[in-house]
């Protein structure tokens, strides 16, 4: 092994490309699979106001499926599984198309919005009834009711939940390295293998993860403080 | 397709269930579980001295141990168990299998989330609880160990359990460093196959699935029964269930 030295394999163009590649496609997936999970969570939540058992019953299979069984094991079922029941054509394009990424944003997407609507629909029931009642009264129909009264509010009580989920989600995009995304963790593993600096290379990547998990929490706590200030319960 | 995926059941369910058991490590479902339950129950003792040291009155004892949760919160189970994988045999100056190796980095992790639910239960008991041990001429360590900690603990039951069912999920990451899982058995099921990746990977997704929504369904029960024998109103603050 040799010495510790970050400045060697830092200075190595080769090495930073690789490891920045790396960081730019774990954020692809990451924000990628954030934006698909929040508006399926928003939708399945949607859903799940219906009048009617067999909408609750099916998002209620939806959530617990993508609960229980482990997050790796979907991406797996996507990207080994159901890709290989798709038709000739389709599986072609989606090769040609970089298919483990847009299978890795599909899998973490879908699974993360089992979490993100379970958050939103405890926000929501925290909301008080009244606050409801008082929006019909004022002549809001359901979609005003939701839209202006109960959502904002319903946000405000999940933001803490949300924030939370969001962080296992950006590191979750890591198992993405699984199915062969070259994501930080992926480009990790063949910088080590190639500049034989493990040490060197895992530190970096540990800081950098740890550094975008710490901002995410900042942020989300401080747009909590912000939005109890304009709460004003 | 369900034929297909009855015939591999049938053909492979010992792989499944122990791996290549008599003739070579324990596997499948068996080696997941015991994974698992070495991972939480050996996470437990150090989740309880990081709870303690991160509510304690001096600095020392508080700051490397939020600096560590902080660290392990912030950084992938999969970078965790590449520097375990990594560190390990240098310090020890000895092989490390891949299965100790996972227990190892289980407890790091499950020990850093554990401590939150840990101190989540203690924080949520009534103050009056430590005055009045106090009061009654107790001191800290004998109040913590008498009087807080197995109120905190039960209260927190559920909790630990749903962790627990993390921990299996989690188990699927050795994966990546070929500890003979379950996950590891479906794969090996699978490239043998080659042709059924569907069949067989929906039997993996259905397995935890049946193992987890059990274990889930008991820390329902559990939940249920305890808040109805705790008098009291107050609300448990859960620490984030994680994916």
């Amino acid at each position: 092994m040799k010495g510790f030295d970050l400045v060697a394999l830092l200075s190595n163009p080769g090495f930073r490309a690789m490891l920045l590649h790396g960081l730019f496609m774990t954020f692809v997936v990451a924000i990628g699979s954030w934006l698909l999970a929040m508006s399926l969570g928003i939708a399945l939540l949607a859903i799940r106001q219906l009048p009617g058992r067999i909408a609750e019953a099916a998002v209620a299979a939806y959530i617990s499926y993508h609960r229980n069984v482990p997050t790796l094991v979907q991406l797996m079922l996507w990207y080994f599984g159901i890709a290989s029941l798709l038709p000739g054509a389709l599986q072609e394009w989606l090769s040609d198309h970089n298919a483990e990424a847009l299978f890795a944003i599909l899998g973490l997407g879908l699974c993360q919005a089992a979490y993100f609507s379970e958050d939103l629909r405890s926000g929501l029931r925290a909301v008080p009834p009244g606050q409801e009642e008082a929006a019909h009264a004022l002549g809001h129909g359901f979609i005003g009711t939701m839209r202006f009264v109960l959502m904002p509010q319903a946000f405000r009580n999940a933001l803490p939940a949300l924030v939370n989920h969001t962080v296992s989600l950006f590191k979750n995009s890591s198992l993405a390295m699984a199915i062969g995304v070259a994501e930080l963790t992926h480009a990790v593993k063949e910088v080590e293998s190639e500049s034989f600096r493990t040490f060197e290379t895992y530190l970096v990547a540990t800081i950098i993860y740890l550094a975008c998990s710490l901002l995410l929490m900042a942020a989300g706590a401080a747009l909590s403080r912000r939005a109890t200030l304009a709460g004003a319960r | 397709m369900l034929h297909n995926a009855i015939a591999i059941v049938s053909e492979n369910w010992l792989l499944l269930l122990i791996g290549q058991y008599p003739n070579g490590p324990l596997g499948g479902i068996a080696a997941t579980l015991i994974l698992s339950v070495l991972g939480i129950v050996l996470a437990f003792p150090l989740s309880v001295l990081i709870a303690l040291a991160r509510i304690s009155r001096w600095r020392l004892l508080r700051a490397p141990a939020t600096a560590l949760v902080y660290l392990v919160r912030g950084v992938p189970l999969l970078m965790i168990i590449f520097w375990v994988y990594f560190l390990f045999p240098l310090l020890l100056g000895a092989n490390v299998p891949g299965f100790a190796t996972m227990v190892c980095t289980l407890v790091i992790y499950e020990g850093a989330f554990l401590s939150e639910v840990v101190r989540a239960g203690i924080e949520a008991l009534p103050r009056g609880q430590m005055d009045a041990a106090r009061a009654l001429g107790h001191s800290y360590p004998r109040a913590m160990r008498y009087v807080i900690l197995p109120q905190a603990l039960y209260n927190m039951l559920p909790a630990i359990l749903s962790q627990f069912i993390s921990t299996i999920k989690e188990t699927t990451l050795g994966y990546v460093i070929n500890v003979p899982e379950l996950t590891f058995a479906a794969n090996q099921i699978n490239n043998r196959l080659l042709t059924k990746p569907f069949e067989v990977f929906l039997i993996l997704a259905l397995t935890y699935y049946a193992v987890c929504w059990s274990l889930t369904w008991v820390a329902t029960w559990l939940e249920r029964r305890i808040a109805t024998r705790r008098a009291g109103p107050a609300p448990i603050g859960m620490m984030a269930a994680r994916a």
